[in-house]
């Protein structure tokens, strides 16, 4: 069981990264890649906000939605999971620790909406509604290869400033090409494990 | 379309009742984990209601606690300050963003009003007023470019071909300027500046515009080179160079570099010049703009921003002799009771034109005079 455990981490953060090979979550990725600070905070919220969720989900669907049979209302119970607790979040963080919510809180708003969050609990309820641990590690995974994802891609950003990008590829078309390079790169992750 | 909306109606209501009687409703298009089943029991679609509206309420009642047991107060005077302020959020206040120097000053008693430089005179009065400090005058600033070496008048070392940036020029050796100090003018500030107040010159030199520059420091943080400075812009009088070298290595590199040879320290009537590290620097404090050391220097490394030089002249049918003129000359050329018309001592004016810049009447009016005379020829007899 732990042999899955840290199977489901590594195909999650590596092999099925969430960037590079399913190409969800493009949104933040693209967006807050132009500098590394930037890339960096996202990377903490987005881990932290997507282990919680997922947590949340899992005991949901376990012990509310399977005994009544509901699972196919999970899309919208998920979302609405993700987004009540993540504006709960909000307000905490912001009593709580202001230093910690001015440094990380205005990635909050942009996580309620991101395809990564939702696809993780999606995909928890398919394969592993059984296992608690399971779906953690496929969480934790996804958050590490989604930040490992975004600090790739700024420090690459961060270099192509200085670049002398051909006019009709500057900004987002030349980002394309590199997630497409940086993609073929993590195909050779795919023989590592099989599942 | 009356009749259309009623028979749907008609048949939802129907629809609803077929439920509630407990007959099985035929599966149609219902995803998830019920695809299995041939058909869906009206407990399962009662129970998602159920559990949906649960659900709902739960969260909700659990935000309301949130947001009443977190509640953060916000001071109605930040909103207002956030609001006086111009929103460039630039920094030059030392804070970060205009939202933080809004808070700060309306959270600090100790943090001046006068610290948004973009926001000048008029913006810290307001804050003043809605804070209830004294309100700090601010003496506008401009950006000064420590370098009159463009591409005419000074050397290069190499042929430089990278990417046409600054930033990007000095990991080459220190850029291709053969003076080290020199403005490099691939245009580093101009891209910095929020509010287009640099343009770059035919001769590859930033020209800062006196309108449109607020000083928010923003050209300064991105020069690699550390060539522009903030300055006070009544203080127009400005040695334009930054090189330490030594007057010969000066000479063989650029045609207007400071030498360090002392004329400008001997001609200064207030000693605001001095010599140091080869480089001559002006005490602002003590510099009264007189222009008299622009015209000694040999190499013509002092720059006039009033050049060229104009004299007051006060409109005897607009002045209304409040005095402002008199108080802001810093050569006392002005003078006039209160409440009668003021006169400019053209000998002593220095044509600085802050005088103009101050009078709510906009009754001082800069003109073209004849021949700098008086107290310049005067001073020239007593150098050394």
């Amino acid at each position: 069981m732990w042999q899955d455990v840290l199977t489901i981490f590594i195909a999650s953060a590596l092999i099925n990264n969430f960037v590079f090979s399913r190409y969800l979550g493009l949104c933040i990725f693209f967006g807050v890649t132009k500098k590394m600070e930037t890339a960096v905070g996202m990377s903490f919220t987005f881990t932290g906000v997507m282990l919680i969720g997922a947590a949340l989900n899992w005991f949901i669907y376990k012990y509310v939605m399977m005994p009544l049979h509901i699972g196919f209302l999970k899309i919208v119970i998920f979302i609405g999971v993700i987004a009540a607790f993540v504006q709960a979040a909000d307000t905490i963080m912001k009593k709580v620790t202001p230093a910690l919510y001015y440094k990380l809180g205005i990635y909050l708003a942009l996580i309620t909406t991101n395809c990564i969050i939702l696809a993780v609990p999606l995909l928890n309820a398919e394969e592993y509604a059984d296992s608690l641990f399971k779906s953690m590690a496929l969480a934790l995974g996804s958050g590490l290869g989604f930040s490992l994802a975004l600090i790739i891609m700024a420090s690459i950003r961060e270099k192509l400033e200085l670049a002398d990008v051909p006019r009709a590829f500057q900004g987002l078309p030349i980002s394309f090409v590199l997630t497409g390079l940086i993609a073929l790169a993590f195909l050779g992750f795919s023989g590592m494990i099989t599942l | 379309m009356y009749e259309q909306l009623s028979s749907l109606l008609v048949q939802v209501l129907s629809q609803a009742l077929h439920i509630l009687g407990n007959k099985l409703v035929p599966l149609v298009g219902v995803g998830g984990s019920v695809e299995t089943l041939e058909t869906v029991p009206p407990s399962i679609v009662v129970s998602g209601l159920v559990v949906l509206a649960a659900l709902g309420v739960v969260f909700g009642i659990a935000l309301a606690i949130v947001a009443s047991r977190f509640v953060v107060k916000v001071d109605p005077k930040v909103e207002q300050v956030r609001e006086t302020l111009p929103g460039a959020n630039c920094g030059a206040c030392g804070f970060a963003g205009c939202m933080g120097y809004a808070e700060a000053v309306v959270g600090n008693p100790d943090v001046a009003t006068n610290l948004c430089a973009p926001g000048k005179a008029a913006v810290a009065e307001k804050i003043a007023q809605i804070t209830g400090k004294a309100a700090a005058t601010v003496e506008p600033k401009i950006a000064r470019v420590f370098c009159q070496g463009g591409k005419s008048r000074s050397q290069r070392k190499f042929l430089y071909t990278g990417v046409m940036d600054c930033t990007a020029a000095v990991l080459a050796a220190g850029g291709d300027k053969s003076c080290e100090f020199g403005c490099l003018g691939y245009g580093t500030c101009m891209r910095a500046c929020p509010f287009d107040a640099i343009t770059m010159s035919d001769d590859g030199l930033p020209v800062i515009s006196r309108e449109k520059c607020t000083a928010c420091g923003k050209c300064v943080a991105a020069c690699p080179k550390q060539v522009i400075e903030l300055g006070l812009m009544s203080k127009a009088v400005v040695i334009s160079c930054h090189s330490k070298d030594k007057g010969v290595d000066v000479k063989k590199k650029c045609q207007v570099g400071c030498i360090a040879c002392g004329m400008c320290v001997r001609t200064c009537p207030v000693d605001a010049i001095r010599i140091d590290n080869n480089l001559a620097r002006i005490d602002h404090a003590k510099c009264i703009t007189c222009g008299l050391c622009v015209k000694k220097c040999p190499t013509n490394a002092i720059h006039d921003y009033l050049s060229p030089r104009l004299k007051a002249s006060i409109d005897p049918a607009k002045c209304v002799g409040i005095d402002v003129c008199a108080k802001v000359c810093p050569v006392n050329a002005i003078s006039g009771d209160l409440r009668a018309v003021h006169a400019v001592d053209q000998a002593k004016c220095i044509g600085c034109g802050m005088c103009e810049a101050r009078c709510p009447k906009k009754a001082i009016t800069m003109v073209a005079a004849p021949a700098v005379a008086g107290k310049p020829a005067a001073k020239e007899m007593a150098p050394v």
